[in-house]
Parts: structure tokens; C-alpha cells; sequence
């Protein structure tokens, strides 16, 4: 397997462009790595809406619980997947078929979450791919914030950052 | 896009380009170019949630200046940069690093294994203080990396050494070192403060923790104590079960599981949310801004401090009333050929030499120089002179002096940036006074 790389600016704009994302295994334990993350990206304003078939029904973060993609009602540009690398395969495969129902445009799997095939079946769906990546790290890091903790975001610039991104 | 990139990322930027930017763009909010002393103790939450959410660890952000400041952060991720690391976090002198690598690491009743060779504070640290902890520090001479293979027991929970060590010139062999300390499933961890990260960067040996006392060469000008602690981010502390302070529920956090929640950068998050919390040795704002500021030189003035080091070794070395000298940038060094595969800029230039008049030549040396200063530090602009007999080591008795690489006829030399041979002259009036 190759070594993934993702150019900043189309993580950037992935980012940038997306607001509701359908978070696959998402937990409703305050201290799991899941909920930290949509936690996170709940206080960047983007909307998380959780897909967690043991929880459906209930609450996570303040959003109704669903036990699909295909039960998420209205639309979502990404799907983020904390799943296992086998099970983001099927998952993969719902965001293709819903694709154009619910305007999803991105797949994300989560670190240590990859899944080549599928990845290659939602490129040729013309869908973005983003694998072994955490859109929270990814975000502190391109919008000034991991360096915070003492991270090495590896981002060097003399240019003055705008406000929030 | 549609995903990855296969050509894989632009070329890295130098090392010079990265000891000026990393970590510090200009200010979003006033522009200012240079890093900011965010001289303060506390930071205004946006609201309750925003403030819980901080102590939780669940966001990026600022609480209190114990645990981080926008000027330390600064140099926290400079720091991870130079030396390819994924994280840092600082502290208040070179011991507290230490101190907070191990807290994070181990429990009463565990140990450790060291170098024999290492700053004379570190074994007093690790010897007498951390036993009262319950830590137990084994000392081995690891210029035979199969003595560490021989002193492991199960209860061993890290490997450490200085590669270049203080005071004697002595050059470790990290690369089959890495090899024992990844065999048996523990972080190696190595004190660069000799070398600096342009000398030697120790994770591309296979070490997995680096330690500095960012006093020395980093600040450069005898400014500012300070310390610091890098991860390499690829050290698996799940492999086994000898890490459960990083793979098990903390109590200290609400059950939060320190390598799962931050993965790669796990270790250091875990060294400043529990141990730079809770003990609260932390780095001041202006130390770690002359700290950034003498980073921004570290490359030029290593050359300056390599090549004056190796022009007074040279000297010393030829001199009738010096009887030896122990520094790895010169080709008689037993260490020389290590020096040429980890320091192939320079062996650093802190060494010592034996001087043939023994103690009391020692002493006539150190109060007749006129431009070295006689005090104990290194990696100063200044040169520095110290007759350890008759300073640091003077409790000891001459066999425990010579173990130390401190007999009565040792002088410690850390060579700074005047004019060379303005410093060799000085040396020599001393000399043959
Ligand atoms: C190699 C080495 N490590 C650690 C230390 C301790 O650092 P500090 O004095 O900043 O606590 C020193 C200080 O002399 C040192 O030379």
C-alpha cells in the first residue's frame, strides 16, 4: 500500500465547503475519540448528525441518532467514518447510492480507517476521497490550532492568516 | 480533487527555512511578524460550553499558562519540527523535561536503564531523587550496547542516553541501541542537548522520545532556562501491556484514554495535561521567547561553535602541558568515526582535556583565564571554562571522580563564538603561567 497524501489545499477546501456531515459510528460516551471529534466540528459550526444503529432514536451532541445513511433525513455533503477499514467498504458504497439524493460530495475515513477499493468505487462515482485522516486534527492543523497543543502542524508561511480560516 | 495526491508532497523545507518559520506566522488579529510574549496566566473562555469543553481536552485552546501559552506553543512546535518529530511540549529547565518524560511513563516499583556517560545532574536526578519515587535508574556503559540487553528486567519501562554526552566527548552507537529498546518493546530516549537538532536528529536513529535542555545551545546565549520534551508519534504503546498510562482509562481525566483520544501525539498531550499539570513546572512566556530567538540563529552558530571547537581541540591537543583531549570532532578520538555517522557537522563543542599538572594546574587554569568565564553552564555564545574537581564534583572521592570523566586534572570547555584564536591565546598564557 502506498503512503496516502493529501494536498493541503484540497483539504482546505473540503473543509471550507461542507457543512452537515453524517458521522458512521459515532459514540455517545463523552470520552470516546468519535465524540471528541464531532464535538470539535460541532464548535466549528459545521452540523454532525450521528449514524449509530445501537443508538437510533436517541440523542448524541444535541442531534437525533439514525441507524443509516439511508435513514438520515435531508441532505449531507460528507460522510465521516469511524468504522473499521472492512466496514467502511458497504458504508462507502451507501454514500454512492445516496449520492445524488442527499448530495453527498465527500467519503472520509477516519485514522487508521482505509479502504482502497472503496475509495477507488467512490472516485469513479466522482466522489472526494480523504482516508486516515481526522478532520478535527486536519482542521486545528490548516487553520492554525494544532500547533496550540504543541503539535507540529508542518505548515510554514509568512503570510498573514485570515480570521477564522 | 478526487483523492490522494500520488505524487506525494512538495519538497520539505530546510532546515534553516524551519528554525525561523515553524511555528510562527504572523499574528491573524495585528500582523505583528515576530512571535508575540503573550505575557499572561489565564485566557477569557467564549462561554461556559467553550470552557468546558477545554478542561475536557475536547478542543484546541488556551486555559492557563501552567499548561500552555501562545509564546511557549510557539516553540513547542518549533522544537517538534527541527527534529522531526509530531509534538512537544516545554518546561522549566532541562530536569523538569526529564521529570515529566518519566512521570508519564512509569509507576512506583518500575524502572529504567541510563547511560553511565551523562550530565553529572541526570544521575544525581535519576539516581537519588527519582528513587524516592519508587523508580529505580540501572547505569550502563553503553559504549557496549549489549550491557543494556544484559542489565533489562520486565519491570524496564524506557532506555536512556545522551548520544553526544556532557562533559567528555563520548559518541553513542544509537542505531544498534534502537534496536534493543524496539526488541524489547520500549521508547529509547535521547538527551540531544550536546548535539542540537543541526547536529543530530535522534529519530532518524530509532529514538523515540528527545530530551533537551533547551538552556544550552537552542537559546545560545545564556539567557534562559528551559527544557522540553519531543515525540516521535511512532511508537506503538499498545504493542504490549507495559504502557497503561497511555493505552488504559486516566483517572486523572474523567477515564479518558490518553492513545486513543490523541494517537501520535498521545505521549506529549498526556506529559502536559497530567504531569505539567498536576507538578507545574512550566516554562515562562519570555524564557521561551529568547528561547524562538536564539532558534532562529541555532544553524549559523553551530557551524561558528563546531569549527572554534575543533581549531582550540586542535591546539589543546598539540600543547606541551596537556596531557590528553576527549573531543569526537578529532581524528584520535577513539569516537571519531561514530562522530562522522550521527554528528557529521561537527561533534558540538563542549569537551574536555587532562591537564599534566593534575589538580592544582587545573585550579591556576581556571583563575588565570581572562576571556573564558569560569561558571557552570554550556552552550553559551561566551566561552566557558570549569575545573570540575574543585566545583561540581567536589563531594566525590578521586575514584569517583575518574568514573565521572571528572579527575583532578579534568577541564570542561565549552567553546563559544569569539575569535578563535583570541580564545587558543588565552588558553596558552593560562597554560604556561
Ligand atoms: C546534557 C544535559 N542534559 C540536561 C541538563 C539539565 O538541564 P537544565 O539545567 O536546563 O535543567 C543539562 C544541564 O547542564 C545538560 O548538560
Amino acid at each position: 500500500m502506498h503512503t496516502l497524501h493529501y494536498d493541503d489545499k484540497d483539504i482546505r477546501a473540503i473543509l471550507k465547503s461542507v457543512r452537515t456531515i453524517a458521522m458512521v459510528g459515532l459514540s455517545p460516551k463523552w470520552n470516546r475519540p468519535s465524540n471528541f471529534a464531532a464535538k470539535y466540528l460541532q464548535g466549528k459550526g459545521y452540523r454532525v448528525i450521528p449514524v449509530n444503529p445501537g443508538q437510533a432514536g436517541s440523542e448524541i451532541l444535541g442531534e437525533t441518532a439514525y441507524a443509516s445513511l439511508d435513514e438520515v433525513p435531508g441532505p449531507f455533503e460528507m460522510v465521516d467514518i469511524f468504522r473499521s477499514s472492512e466496514a467502511a467498504g458497504p458504508i462507502t458504497d451507501r454514500a454512492i447510492a445516496l449520492a445524488a439524493d442527499k448530495g453527498i460530495q465527500v467519503v472520509w475515513m477516519q485514522l487508521g480507517v482505509r479502504n482502497d477499493a472503496a475509495a477507488e468505487r467512490a472516485r469513479a462515482a466522482g466522489l472526494h476521497v480523504v482516508m486516515d485522516r481526522c478532520p478535527k486534527i486536519e482542521y486545528g492543523r490548516l487553520f492554525g490550532e494544532l500547533g496550540w497543543g504543541g503539535v507540529n502542524s508542518g505548515i510554514i508561511s509568512a503570510k498573514r492568516p485570515k480570521m477564522g480560516g | 480533487m478526487a483523492g490522494d495526491n500520488p505524487k506525494g508532497p512538495p519538497p520539505p523545507f530546510g532546515f534553516e527555512t524551519r528554525a525561523i518559520h515553524a511555528g510562527s506566522r504572523p499574528d491573524p488579529v495585528t500582523g505583528a511578524r515576530n512571535t508575540p510574549i503573550y505575557q499572561t496566566t489565564s485566557y477569557v473562555f467564549e462561554d461556559a460550553e467553550h470552557a468546558a469543553d477545554l478542561f475536557n481536552l475536547q478542543t484546541f485552546g488556551f486555559i492557563y499558562s501552567r499548561l500552555t501559552n501562545p509564546t511557549v506553543s510557539v516553540l513547542e512546535e518549533r522544537l517538534a519540527n527541527l527534529e522531526g518529530g509530531r509534538a512537544a511540549v516545554c518546561a522549566g529547565s532541562g530536569h523538569a523535561a526529564q521529570f515529566l518524560t518519566f512521570f508519564t511513563l512509569l509507576e512506583p516499583g518500575d524502572e529504567f536503564i541510563a547511560s553511565r556517560n551523562l550530565y553529572g545532574g541526570s544521575i544525581t536526578q535519576f539516581g537519588l531523587s527519582f528513587k524516592k519515587l519508587g523508580w529505580t535508574c540501572h547505569f550502563v556503559d553503553m559504549t557496549d550496547p549489549e550491557n543494556i540487553r544484559a542489565a533489562l528486567t520486565p519491570k524496564c519501562k524506557a532506555i536512556f542516553l545522551e548520544i553526544l554526552a556532557n562533559p567528555g566527548g563520548i559518541v553513542l552507537d544509537v542505531e544498534p541501541i534502537a534496536a534493543i529498546a524496539r526488541e524489547a518493546g520500549i521508547p529509547l530516549i535521547v538527551d540531544n542537548t550536546m548535539a542540537t537538532p543541526y547536529l543530530c536528529r535522534p529519530f532518524e536513529w530509532g529514538a523515540d522520545i528527545v530530551v533537551h535542555s533547551t538552556t544550552k545551545f537552542l537559546s545560545g546565549h545564556g539567557t534562559s532556562v528551559g527544557g522540553a520534551v519531543i515525540e516521535s508519534g511512532k511508537f506503538d504503546w499498545a504493542q504490549n501491556d507495559r504502557f497503561p498510562t497511555m493505552t488504559q482509562p486516566e483517572p486523572a481525566y474523567h477515564g479518558l484514554t490518553f492513545f486513543e483520544t490523541f494517537g501520535d501525539f498521545g505521549f506529549t498531550t498526556k506529559a502536559r495535561a497530567v504531569a505539567l499539570r498536576d507538578f507545574g513546572p512550566s516554562l515562562s512566556p519570555t524564557n521561551a521567547f529568547y528561547t524562538i530567538t536564539g532558534i532562529e540563529t541555532l544553524h549559523v552558530r553551530m557551524e561558528r561553535h563546531v569549527e572554534n571547537a575543533l581549531k582550540v581541540a586542535k591546539f589543546l591537543d598539540g600543547h606541551p602541558a596537556v596531557d590528553w583531549v576527549s573531543y569526537a570532532g578529532l581524528p584520535s578520538s577513539p569516537y571519531h568515526a561514530l562522530a562522522n555517522k550521527y554528528l557529521p557537522r561537527g561533534a558540538g563543542s563542549v569537551f574536555t582535556c587532562g591537564l599534566k599538572g593534575g589538580y592544582d594546574a587545573g585550579v591556576r587554569m581556571v583563575e588565570t583565564v581572562e576571556l573564558f568565564s569560569h561558571l557552570a553552564n554550556i552552550g553559551d555564545t561566551r566561552s566557558l571554562i570549569i575545573h570540575p574537581a574543585s566545583t561540581t564534583h567536589r563531594q566525590l572521592s578521586p575514584e569517583q571522580l575518574r568514573a565521572a570523566g571528572a579527575g583532578p586534572e579534568v577541564i570542561r570547555l565549552s567553546i563559544g563564538l569569539e575569535t578563535a584564536d583570541d580564545l587558543i591565546r588565552d588558553l596558552d598564557r593560562a597554560l604556561t603561567a
